[in-house]
């Protein structure tokens, strides 16, 4: 399994076709206390780089985007109960939706960990 | 029943370095009172009014009448007046102070506006009375809207939108049904990143997808990046001029030039009009349809004071599908157009966006502000509002880090970033810091692009000793979270509620009132 990273913030782990997303922990860190999450239906159809979720935090909205294109396969209902999820494990159990992929030559050109780190590092 | 409210979070009320104040039986500090909620001292058995028992009637509501109390707090008139003025004296109103939310152009209300409004034939007239003997009222509608078509350099203005957002939906409806007109089905409405929230909210609302474009490192619309999106499914671009950064998009007319081009439509945003009124006239570069919030640029009351009231101006192309009504003058007399009609102007309107005619005690003061300034005051009050918000960029730049302030005056506002704070202190923590100095926050972290953004509106209306006292405060905040000040981090301290739990607020809000007891059972 190998997880990518965009300058969006979001991480990708991709498991044959499925691939689950969610925020980075810089990210849960910029917007401070999350209070609300919106995650896709099943079924979904989500193109890269359109709207697919929506994290809310005591600063501000934000909408997730979709970085790889594909039919959502779930997404975590628990972040409705407990979007505190998202601040206290943002790259494991506060994960937003899983979708499988419909085009995974998407994946090339999205960071590795390390590149994403130095990219973390210029902001 | 018990005074304090368990039902939900009440933050302590222990005050830092007050520990040697007495505390008082009642909790109240002097005239500084302790208020209850209306269910916490209410009983049921009391009332303002008495009035007999109704007789005993067959309940012909086939048994769904209702069968229990709902539980009303019962109170005197005297005491439920005390109650809702002990609450408002807790408030922060305009007429308080100096209140510096930028974006939302908090100016003083004159009273001239609020003596006219009061006028009886103003104050007294009914939606429904017959156009005869409603004239005087209709007259003001129609002078009003010559004063706003002439201001923008614009065709036409639909005068019913209630408020900005309502505004925006009306521009994007109207040029929605330009673009069916033509049988020109496009789909995508291009907003900016510093866009106001409500500007893709309208355009989703419409049933339009919205895409952002980015801003230049100077805070501006990037021209390259929107001229490589635009194309044949984009319907509009809604840009705010001046924008949320304070800034003027100085290239909005080759920005309108591009849209055209491309067969959209070009929306402006005017929440910011009052920076630029008498000065630049949106018709001559090339906007489509405008808002103007009368309770921005035009002094009506809001945030808390009044209703908002958003006039829609329209260009040559999207006037004839204006919604309904408008009045006209024909001949000596005013009339109410109310419905389309065949070979008249309004023929092609898209419909209707309210049930009457609009905010008529928000048209009556605006009229009576813009009267009682004139073309010139008109012109004055833009550049007194610039010159005020760059006199507070000046003063506090070398306190506080502002992005945009190398690139020239701002506009009718202020922009500050966080950066430089130190470490564990945030934009929140100048704004508690704020209360505790007597002053409303300004606003925070928007616009997004900005990190902990904190925006400052001055306004016209502030003089410069008003302006002088905040540029005090704010640097006297600014300094303490720079120098790590920990009694910052609890600030306010003399609020009437210490810091409240925003997250816990968000996370659990509590909106319905519990008996203390079921509450602790429901925990």
């Amino acid at each position: 399994m190998s997880r990518y990273f965009t300058e969006e913030h979001e991480w990708i782990d991709v498991d044959g076709d499925v691939a689950t997303v969610g925020i980075t922990d810089y990210a849960q860190e910029q917007l401070g206390d999350i209070v609300f999450a919106e995650v896709p239906a099943s079924g979904t159809q989500l193109k890269k780089g359109g709207d697919a979720a929506v994290v809310e935090s005591v600063k501000a909205a934000s909408d997730v985007y979709a970085p790889v294109s594909g039919e959502v396969l779930e997404g975590n209902d628990a972040l409705e109960g407990d979007p505190a999820l998202v601040n206290s494990d943002p790259e494991g159990e506060g994960w937003f939706f899983k979708l499988t992929l419909s085009d995974p030559s998407e994946l090339e050109g999205l960071m590795n960990a390390a590149a994403y780190k130095a990219f973390v590092d210029g902001l | 029943m018990s005074g304090i409210n368990e039902s939900g979070w009440r933050p302590e009320m222990s005050r830092v370095g007050e520990a040697s104040a007495p505390a008082t039986f009642t909790g109240n500090r002097a005239l500084m009172l302790e208020e209850p909620l209306i269910f916490e001292i209410g009983t049921i058995g009391t009332t303002g009014v008495d009035l007999a028992d109704s007789p005993k009637v067959a309940a012909r509501l086939g048994g769904l009448e209702r069968n229990r109390d709902i539980g009303l707090p019962g109170l005197s008139e005297g005491e439920a007046v005390r109650h809702y003025t002990r609450l408002s004296r807790q408030n922060y109103a305009i007429d308080l102070g100096f209140f510096p939310l930028g974006s939302c152009t908090m100016k003083h209300n004159p009273r001239l506006n609020e003596k006219v409004a009061r006028m009886k034939g103003f104050a007294d007239v009914h939606p429904l009375a017959p156009a005869q003997s409603v004239q005087g009222a209709l007259a003001v509608i129609h002078e009003l809207a010559h004063w706003l078509v002439t201001l923008t350099g614009m065709e036409a203005v639909a005068m019913s939108p209630k408020a900005g957002a309502h505004g925006e939906l009306c521009g994007i409806l109207a040029i929605r049904a330009a673009l069916e007109a033509k049988g020109d089905a496009r789909s995508v409405v291009l907003c900016p990143e510093s866009a106001h929230g409500t500007n893709p909210a309208t355009a989703a609302f419409a049933g339009y997808e919205t895409e952002n474009i980015p801003a230049t490192p100077d805070g501006r619309v990037d021209l390259e990046a929107l001229q490589a999106r635009l194309g044949p499914d984009v319907a509009a671009v809604m840009i705010t001029n001046p924008n949320t950064c304070g800034l003027f998009e100085r290239d909005l007319k080759t920005i309108s030039d591009m849209v055209h081009a491309a067969g959209g439509f070009v929306y402006c945003d005017g929440a910011n009009f009052n920076a630029i009124v008498g000065r630049v006239r949106p018709g001559d570069l090339g906007v489509d349809a405008m808002h103007i919030n009368l309770h921005k640029t035009f002094s009506t009351p809001h945030g808390g004071g009044g209703p908002g009231s958003g006039p829609v101006v329209l260009s040559k192309a999207l006037a004839p599908f204006a919604p309904l009504p408008f009045v006209e003058k024909r001949g000596e007399e005013f009339v109410l157009i109310e419905e389309e009609s065949a070979g008249d102007h309004h023929g092609s309107s898209f419909g209707r966006m309210t049930a009457f005619h609009g905010q008529m005690g928000m048209f009556t003061r605006a009229l009576s502000y813009i009267l009682s300034h004139g073309a010139d005051g008109l012109r004055q009050v833009a550049e007194d509002a610039v010159l005020n918000a760059n006199y507070l960029l000046r003063s506090l730049e070398d306190v506080l880090d502002a992005p945009f302030a190398a690139s020239g005056p701002c506009m009718h506002e202020a922009l500050f970033s966080d950066k430089g704070l130190a470490d564990g202190f945030s934009t929140l923590d100048i704004a508690k810091g704020l209360i505790d100095e007597g002053y409303h926050p300004m606003t925070v972290y928007f616009p997004l692009v900005v990190h902990g953004a904190m925006l400052i509106e001055p306004t016209e209306t502030e003089s410069k000793a008003v302006m002088d006292q905040f540029i005090g405060a704010m640097r006297s905040v600014a300094g303490r979270a720079k120098a790590g000040d920990v009694l910052l981090k609890s600030a306010p301290h003399f609020a009437p509620r210490r810091r409240l739990d925003e997250t816990l607020a968000a996370r659990k809000p509590v909106l319905v009132w519990q008996e203390p007891e079921q509450a602790v059972a429901a925990e």
